[in-house]
């Protein structure tokens, strides 16, 4: 899949694009219907796996000639050695998860570099919902509460400080919107933020 | 109703003694085969398809009208079904040792002119697959599309590829596992000692003696059987359900399930072996490629060429996800192209053979990849022809 195919389908996943090296390893956690995986394979001579939980995901990965492996990531990615990766990409699938800590620590584990990101809780439209007394519903957050795959709820203020804790600087640190960065107040006007992480140098 | 219509068998003739794993030789022997659609003219479209412990060549189609007939893959093999015969030419090939028709105990050996019997020797894997490959020379394949089996098949799929990295692109391991667990191999024990146990078994040549050890060849099935279904798709089907809706108070059956079973067993033990039976019970207990290799699989598989589809079924019990997981993690390691499915089916081991929908919807679009790349030539046939052949008289 050339960029401007995956631009149109996904922007963000785009613009994320731009952060993976040509000809890396990748792992991609919660990799949906393989789009990212495709681009980064066809565009970039990337090679690596998808991860995907749902039996819908694994036909549609298999089209676009992804290697995906159906598992629960909370399952753990026992099956990866330590450092297997390059770059391990982690796209709006953090913040489904029960145990966001153990994810992390094992994302740190299996790649040298992340790539994490998640819907921003802080986003404006969310503090309106709030201030109002609702739980917010957007596009970026587009379930009710009481029927939501997205179990966490994060800002991209709290997230630096859990991947400092299990093991990873932060890169870079950005919030997008509809795609595109968002440089003035990026925790008010971003909906999704998007962390590049690296793993600490051993003490 | 079944849409490769009216198929037949085929049967090839071996003279050059196949040296045995075991280190004995079968001096020379025949193969039952059947294929479907065309070979096209490069010769880069051929899918071997390997059985497992009761099936044979017959993958899809029928023999007459009667549905009886019909192949065991017939859902999975055929015109617009997942393995694609309008793409692909397919291969179904009676394994050695077998009771459908290529050399097994109910031949003639030609050193004594009578039935091997228990004399057959015992065949592995490794031996099945180098003899499927002298099949494919003489037919003039050198390079397979794929080779795929469930189960035992899924095993051929395996060695395949460590066998003879180069002569396949993709291998497709449906409900197997690298090698058999104690559990596995208990079960086949106790299938075992009900055939060698039963008085008409009369030490393998029953043939001589006008008799079969139906008795032994019945139970070992029902243990089987037992093996093949998950414990949530029995009590589904037969729960405590009693067959005359009260208590016999005897040894008969009251229970649908000990019905259902009798009923299997007796099925069985009307047409297969009972050596072949011990045989291929053993085939599978010393499936254990890894033991080479001081038991890992990584190592195992580090000269493996092919992209692999592993597949494994919630329920199995008898070749669980786990195992299909050690499969999947050797390739990881050794950064193989790999795909691996987990189908959440409640039919246990035998979820391979039914029709599931995700199950086939990942098989058709792991098999429109596959045809993408005969189909756009990039398998190419880098192998020239003139070694195939000869094996052949």
């Amino acid at each position: 899949m050339n960029f401007n195919e995956l631009s149109m389908l996904r922007p963000d996943l785009a613009f994320i694009a731009h952060w993976v090296k040509p000809g890396t390893s990748v792992l991609d956690l919660g990799c949906g219907d393989g789009a990212m995986m495709d681009h980064l394979q066809s565009d970039k001579g990337c090679c690596g796996y998808g991860i995907a939980i749902d039996d819908d995901k694994i036909p549609e990965c298999v089209a676009r000639g992804v290697s995906v492996i159906q598992r629960d990531l909370e399952a753990g990615l026992a099956i990866f050695a330590d450092e297997a990766f390059d770059t391990v990409l982690c796209l709006s699938a953090l913040q489904m998860m029960k145990n966001v800590e153990g994810v992390l620590r094992d994302i740190a584990r299996v790649g040298r570099e992340a790539i994490v990101s998640f819907p921003n809780f802080a986003y404006w439209p969310h503090r309106i919902a709030l201030l109002r007394g609702h739980m917010p519903v957007s596009k970026s957050l587009p379930y009710d509460w009481y029927d939501t795959p997205n179990l966490r709820c994060a800002t991209i203020n709290d997230f630096a400080a859990l991947a400092n804790e299990v093991g990873l600087d932060v890169v870079e640190c950005m919030a997008l919107h509809d795609g595109q960065p968002v440089s003035f107040l990026p925790n008010f006007r971003g909906n999704l933020a998007v962390f590049r992480l690296r793993k600490k140098p051993a003490v | 109703m079944t849409s490769l219509g009216i198929v037949s068998p085929q049967s090839m003739f071996f003279s050059e003694p196949l040296k045995l794993q075991s280190g004995a030789e079968i001096t020379d022997y025949t193969l039952v085969y059947e294929t479907y659609g065309q070979l096209n003219a490069d010769r880069s479209n051929a899918v071997l398809v390997c059985h497992a412990l009761n099936a044979s060549h017959h993958v899809a189609g029928r023999y007459s009208e009667d549905a009886a007939t019909t192949g065991w893959w017939d859902n999975m093999v055929g015109p617009g079904k997942p393995l694609d015969t309008n793409r692909f030419f397919v291969i179904g090939v009676n394994n050695l040792g077998s009771c459908f028709g290529s050399t097994g105990p109910m031949h003639d050996n030609p050193a004594t002119g009578k039935p091997y019997g228990a004399d057959f020797p015992v065949v592995t894997v490794e031996d099945w697959v180098r003899s499927q490959a002298r099949l494919a020379d003489a037919l003039g394949i050198q390079q397979f599309a794929a080779v795929m089996g469930g189960s035992l098949g899924g095993m051929q799929a395996l060695m395949w590829s460590i066998l003879f990295p180069e002569r396949l692109h993709h291998s497709i391991v449906i409900a197997s596992t690298p090698k058999l667990t104690a559990q596995n191999i208990a079960f086949d024990d106790v299938a075992r000692q009900a055939i060698l146990t039963d008085p008409d078994f009369h030490g393998g040549d029953y043939y001589a003696h006008g008799v079969v050890p139906k008795n032994g060849l019945r139970v070992a099935r029902m243990i089987g059987h037992i093996t093949y279904l998950s414990d949530d798709d029995m009590a589904v089907k037969f729960g405590r359900d009693l067959r005359s809706g009260s208590y016999q108070f005897g040894f008969g059956i009251d229970f649908e399930i000990e019905s259902y079973l009798r009923y299997q067993g007796d099925k069985f033990s009307q047409y297969f072996d009972a050596n072949t039976y011990l045989l291929i019970t053993k085939v599978l207990d010393y499936f254990d490629p890894a033991r080479e290799f001081g038991g890992d699989l990584t190592a195992t598989l580090k000269n493996t060429r092919a992209k692999f589809l592993v597949v494994s079924f919630s329920t199995d019990w008898r070749f669980a996800p786990e195992r299909s997981h050690e499969i999947v993690q050797a390739l990881v390691n050794n950064q193989r192209k790999v795909t691996y499915a987990e189908i959440e089916a409640p039919h246990g081991h035998d979820a391979f053979l039914l029709d599931d929908p995700r199950y086939m919807n990942v098989l058709r679009a792991y098999f429109n990849q596959v045809w993408q790349e005969v189909d756009s030539g990039v398998n190419g046939n880098s192998v020239n022809g003139a070694a195939a052949l000869g094996a052949a008289a």
